[in-house]
């Protein structure tokens, strides 16, 4: 089976050096032929590789404002994390607004639906027995657990993403109100990063989702700001908007603070977020109820497809939610609100999360243990010096493709040059070995090697 | 190091783990976890090994004198795991056994160890465990795993 991925190799860009091998977190790129080759059973969409690729070789394919245009109505999904990119002092109205001259007709807020998701989490942590529980929000530690840890499948809180739900709501909505076929209406996810594109593209636990495109911010954000700092836009309200703590999911903590969960941890960074899932296998995580995981240092906000430094952003989207929560919803919101949440059919997923292991080197558990043995010895045998060269992530990554049959230990530079160093050796032997044609006789071939060894130590 | 016998699908590795190294504490564990994923053992073997060869780990790291070792026998059916050291010893298996009791330090208790849960847990997650100590001497316990 193939998956979608958006994140993808700009080959003539790529110059094969480490740095992406390097980075990510599931083991998913090798160099090969000088170029970076991603894997698509272990890739997560986390964006990783495109942070730190000095040259650029990594893009991200997502839609672009001209595909808006396939469609008789068309909504803007705003990402919370938006909100903060432009300069201080814009409200998420402004936001709105310049989304609505852009050519959008109509704008719904996903913040909204933040504030869905965190009602629906309240009661699924209330409920359930497993502990911790894992949000569902984030696609690419979703993904990182279905390729690394699937035995925490069952911990992720079974509520779709506040993106897929805002779809839902969207599509119904404007249906009715326009008097259009679904199909002819458009819903587009503006994004901050290349996970949610893919879970728009391909989602994880549904055959379809109900998001039409996904726009990354960086896109639409010049757009955007050229609107915004140029005119004096009127305010213009959201379809649907969210509350300040449902802006406040753009942030790492946000979340949490949203659901209001006793007992719960934050994280972000998927290098950290693997350590925490790591340790709650080995059942360390004693007493935590629930875990606000993302991928993105800062959150949302430290998507790759944003803008503005994160630790800017990261307090602008504190502040933005903290000014939204003064302002009260009225009755009409409120009983809107309380009849979204009744709709159980927003929250679920189609089917359950499978897991995507990678690691196995054989069906056959026999053929899997005689196949790790020789692994463990290839490790033993290399530098273990983790230098890359060879085009896999570590040493032990490399003997791993060895038993695969992907690589051969010969790729490492360092047994290389060992292999060299002993055929040079051979072959300065057979340079030095007169035939006895030639009138040199076994002993006098052996009195010119030695001699030319000592002239060489002359040298 | 690792020794196999090729006639048969069997994989015995050896971890060293030494004693009051908290910053590297885990990493035998997560070797271990890593090793089980690639054969392929089924998850809840995998759940049930990933926590209690953590505990053993961190007993090491806590309760041990000189450090001790880890090994690892695994075939397609079963998983062995020995845990070894040369001292203290633990002077009542049968107390050491009881939820909640611990004779870890109040530093090591601050550290967030020490609950008293680890040779329970063991317990618990193997499907054989047996436990050999000499005061003054050191440590055996052996745990099975049933690859179900």
């Amino acid at each position: 089976m193939g998956f979608f991925h958006s994140v993808h190799l700009i080959e003539d860009k790529c110059k094969g050096c480490v740095n992406c091998i390097k980075r990510c977190p599931t083991e998913a790129i090798r160099v090969r032929d000088g170029k970076a080759d991603i894997l698509e059973i272990r890739c997560i969409d986390c964006g990783e590789c495109v942070r730190i690729c000095p040259n650029k070789a990594k893009g991200v394919l997502a839609d672009n404002l001209d595909a808006i245009r396939d469609y008789r109505y068309v909504i803007a999904l705003p990402a919370p994390a938006i909100y903060s990119q432009f300069r201080e002092g814009t409200s998420p109205e402004k936001a709105i607004s310049a989304l609505f001259m852009l050519g959008f007709d109509d704008v719904f807020d996903v913040a909204y639906a933040a504030d869905l998701v965190a009602a629906k989490t309240r009661k699924i942590i209330q409920n359930s027995k497993i502990r911790p529980l894992i949000s569902s929000a984030c696609p690419a530690v979703v993904r990182l657990i279905q390729v690394r840890f699937p035995n925490l499948l069952d911990h992720i809180a079974q509520v779709e993403t506040p993106m897929e739900i805002a779809g839902r709501l969207v599509k119904q909505e404007a249906a009715r109100k326009t008097g259009l076929r679904e199909d002819e209406i458009g819903a587009f996810f503006l994004s901050p990063c290349p996970g949610k594109v893919s879970a728009v593209k391909e989602p994880t636990a549904l055959e379809k989702g109900s998001v039409d495109g996904a726009i990354p911010i960086s896109v639409i954000y010049p757009r955007l700001h050229e609107i915004i700092s140029r005119m004096d836009i009127p305010d213009r309200k959201p379809m649907r908007q969210g509350s300040g703590p449902g802006i406040g999911w753009g942030r790492a903590g946000g979340e949490n603070l949203s659901i209001g969960a006793d007992k719960h941890l934050a994280v972000d960074g998927i290098h950290n977020v693997s350590d925490i899932l790591e340790d709650i296998e080995r059942g360390k995580l004693v007493g935590i109820s629930y875990i606000e995981a993302q991928a993105c240092v800062g959150g949302c906000v430290g998507g790759v497809l944003t803008v503005e430094n994160p630790f800017i952003t990261r307090r602008r989207q504190r502040m933005l939610a903290s000014e939204t929560d003064r302002q009260e919803m009225d009755s009409e919101q409120i009983t809107q609100m309380r009849a979204d949440l009744a709709n159980d059919r927003l929250y679920c997923f189609n089917w359950p999360i499978y897991p995507r292991p990678t690691l196995k080197l054989d069906d056959d558990m026999s053929v899997a243990i005689k196949k790790l043995a020789e692994l463990e010895k290839i490790v033993e045998d290399l530098p273990g010096l983790d230098c890359g060269s060879c085009g896999a992530p570590n040493c032990r990554a490399l003997a791993e493709d060895v038993v695969r049959g992907l690589a051969s230990d010969m790729d490492c530079v360092f047994k290389l040059r060992e292999r060299v160093q002993l055929l040079a050796e051979e072959l300065l032997q057979a340079a030095a070995a007169v035939p006895p044609s030639m009138g040199a006789g076994r002993k006098s071939a052996e009195q010119n090697a030695t001699s030319t060894d000592k002239e060489g130590t002359k040298l | 190091m690792t020794v196999t016998n090729p006639a048969e699908s069997r994989l015995c590795e050896t971890f060293v783990v030494a004693s009051r190294d908290f910053a590297s504490a885990g990493a035998a564990s997560s070797k271990i976890k890593r090793i089980l994923q690639q054969i392929g053992a089924d998850p809840d073997t995998i759940r049930r090994i990933a926590v209690s060869s953590y505990e053993a780990e961190m007993n090491l790291v806590i309760h041990t004198d000189n450090g001790g070792q880890m090994i690892l026998d695994v075939g397609p059916d079963f998983v062995v795991i020995v845990v070894e050291d040369h001292g203290p010893g633990i002077a009542d298996i049968e107390l050491a056994m009881q939820p909640g009791f611990s004779t870890a330090s109040d530093e090591v208790r601050e550290m967030g160890f020490g609950a008293g849960m680890g040779l329970p847990n063991m317990q618990a997650c193997a499907d054989e465990m047996e436990i050999k100590s000499k005061s003054g001497a050191g440590t055996t316990v052996r745990m099975i795993f049933f690859n179900r």
